[in-house]
């Protein structure tokens, strides 16, 4: 038995630590903006870059655009962009959404997705799943995108 | 060799620079940052003095804030503290007022947020000023220079999760 505070915060140390890396991507399945279903697991066999941000984030803003461009390049050789939104309110995410016409799912994230993903504690923080589920890179912070596309294309000729 | 006016704007010049960029010192509390990095630097707390301080008892323990996002919060904070709304929004501010409220102005309140790395946190310094034009005298920061999650979590430092 371990009490709620140390099991809490081992558990979220381990996936700070980067310990979901190599491992199954946890499932989840949620309505996105539109109210369609997104089901990671149907996922299986695509390039997934499931993006954590927030409308407060300001790296997110620089990255979203540019992951609206790799959706529109890639998307014919599997990739599948995913924006999970860790605002605590949708109405700025639909704005934000919709003035950056993004063309991929964007659906609302809470602490229980963020804790399943060994806690989503700092924006941005994005996960490259291969296309056995299973999660390559754990990209945290304002990054290299010229390098993260790099990162995409070599998964999505593998 | 410059004039004397050409020394004198190079001076006024750094003067002001300097109170654009770094950790500004502020004595009235009207001029208290809205940018975390111009929170002072004597103002600022570090995980490992603070991890200590939560150590203490009765007057020596801080009251601790968390003003940045509640789904974060909700994930990991820090025990003990209370969560007071993100500071770049007005209804965050209401919250933290609220919060502050029964606190005697020299009540020792830390606040953090680790949403962002530390140049683009949003909460932070909207939060601190709140703080000081509300007469509150000993008021610290906690500095996280990447985010909650690498700067405390990571670090080992004592976190719950819940509401």
């Amino acid at each position: 038995m371990c009490s709620l505070l140390f099991c809490a915060g081992n558990f979220i140390a381990q996936g700070q630590r980067g310990e979901m890396l190599h491992k199954t991507a946890p499932e989840f399945v949620r309505a996105d903006l539109s109210g369609r279903s997104i089901d990671l697991k149907a996922y299986r066999g695509k390039v997934v870059l499931l993006n954590f941000w927030a409308t407060w984030c300001a790296s997110c803003q620089v990255e979203l655009p540019r992951f609206g461009a790799w959706q529109r390049d890639y998307g014919a050789q599997g990739l599948e962009i995913i924006a999970v939104s860790m605002d605590d309110d949708a109405t700025p995410v639909r704005a934000l959404a919709r003035r950056l016409q993004l063309n991929f799912p964007v659906l609302m994230g809470d602490a229980k997705l963020g804790t399943q993903y060994g806690g989503v504690l700092g924006l941005p923080v994005t996960f490259l799943i291969d296309r056995n589920g299973v999660i390559v890179r754990k990209i945290k912070g304002a990054t290299n995108l010229t390098k993260m596309k790099s990162q995409v294309k070599e998964l999505l000729v593998n | 060799m410059p004039g004397k006016g050409v020394i004198a704007a190079v001076i006024l010049l750094t003067v002001l620079m300097s109170g654009l960029e770094g950790h500004a010192q502020f004595s009235n509390p009207a001029e208290a940052p809205l940018k975390a990095t111009r929170v002072p630097q004597a103002e600022l707390v570090e995980p490992a003095e603070l991890a200590h301080m939560l150590k203490a008892n009765g007057a020596e323990r801080p009251v601790l804030f968390q003003v940045g996002s509640y789904v974060m919060f909700q994930q990991a904070h820090i025990p003990g503290s209370g969560y007071a709304g993100p500071g770049s929004q007005a209804t965050g501010l209401v919250l933290l007022e609220k919060m502050a409220a029964p606190l005697p102005k020299n009540q020792l309140i830390v606040i953090y947020c680790g949403c962002c790395p530390w140049h683009r946190c949003p909460n932070i310094g909207p939060a601190y000023k709140k703080l000081h034009d509300l007469g509150f005298t000993n008021v610290k920061a906690l500095y996280l220079a990447k985010d909650f999650g690498d700067d405390w979590v990571a670090k080992g430092y004592p976190v719950e999760k819940g509401e």
